[in-house]
């Protein structure tokens, strides 16, 4: 975890991110969750109200956290339908792991 | 408000993601040394951003042909960065929404606003894109690029570093 290691050479970091479970186990220092759709972490264009709120958190969890390991959570849903984002983020095609599984797995 | 870490994920990456265990190493913590309204702060993304018209993408044709290997090298991006020169190379997200505002994966302009109302000290004017596809030891940037971007961030007297992962 990249927050891990630049906090462990002595920069403090906060790292915003759409899995905070999975930054908690990496140890990353002072984590906001969102719950938004991979690729859009501070919102969706031009939606500078929304990107200021997540911009708050991080500024929040970086004058609260007291210890590694803090963790703060943006209310703030996401402006999209989920049908529709939940497919929306995926790259047009396949990246070259997926593609592999795919083909391992006999359905690419 | 608990947020859902698998509200968009496919249920094979959230099973990955939910099995993925506790890292062995251990947690680091480095104070802020004044307050926030004092520090200057700089941003990173791992969506894969770079500058079209001075700069390389990342390399998408190596993690073809290694499909285990992800681009560790990272690009600088300044504040004042237009739009129309932003390019993105990051196989494993849509680039759509950054290439139109790149500021839903780098906020420069909220924190701009966050600046002017001094609830930072100052937005720094060089920010960090890499591509967060990497591989799972993350060796070269333990021992090249993290190291060299902490010097590069000490140097240009950042306090605080804020990630946004794609």
């Amino acid at each position: 975890m990249l927050a891990r290691v630049i906090e462990s050479l002595g920069i403090p970091t906060v790292t915003v991110t759409m899995i905070p479970e999975l930054a908690l186990k990496m140890h990353a220092s002072r984590v906001v969750g969102v719950e938004f759709p991979f690729g859009h972490s501070f919102g969706t264009p031009g939606n500078d109200a929304l990107m200021e709120t997540v911009a708050r958190a991080a500024c929040e969890a970086l004058e609260e956290a007291g210890a590694s390991g803090y963790r703060l959570d943006v209310e703030a849903e996401w402006p999209v339908p989920l049908e529709i984002a939940y497919k929306t983020w995926h790259p047009p095609q396949a990246s070259p792991i997926v593609a592999r599984m795919l083909k391992m797995r006999g359905g690419g | 408000m608990t947020v859902d870490s698998y509200k968009y994920l496919p249920r094979s990456m959230k099973t990955m993601y939910e099995s993925t265990p506790v890292t062995t190493e251990p947690a680091a913590w480095a104070p802020l040394t004044k307050p926030l309204s004092k520090c200057r702060l700089a941003l990173m993304t791992s969506a894969g951003v770079y500058l079209k018209d001075s700069q390389e993408g990342f390399d998408e044709e190596r993690e073809w042909q290694n499909p285990e290997w992800g681009d560790p090298t990272y690009r600088e991006i300044p504040s004042g960065v237009r739009q129309e020169q932003i390019g993105c190379s990051h196989l494993h997200i849509n680039h759509e929404d950054l290439l139109e505002d790149v500021n839903v994966v780098l906020p420069i302009r909220a924190f701009q606003k966050l600046e002017a109302k001094g609830v930072i000290g100052e937005l720094a004017p060089v920010h960090y894109s890499f591509m967060g596809y990497q591989e799972r030891q993350l060796k070269d940037w333990r021992e090249v690029q993290g190291p060299e971007l902490v010097a590069k961030l000490k140097e240009r007297a950042v306090d605080v570093l804020l990630l946004a992962p794609a």
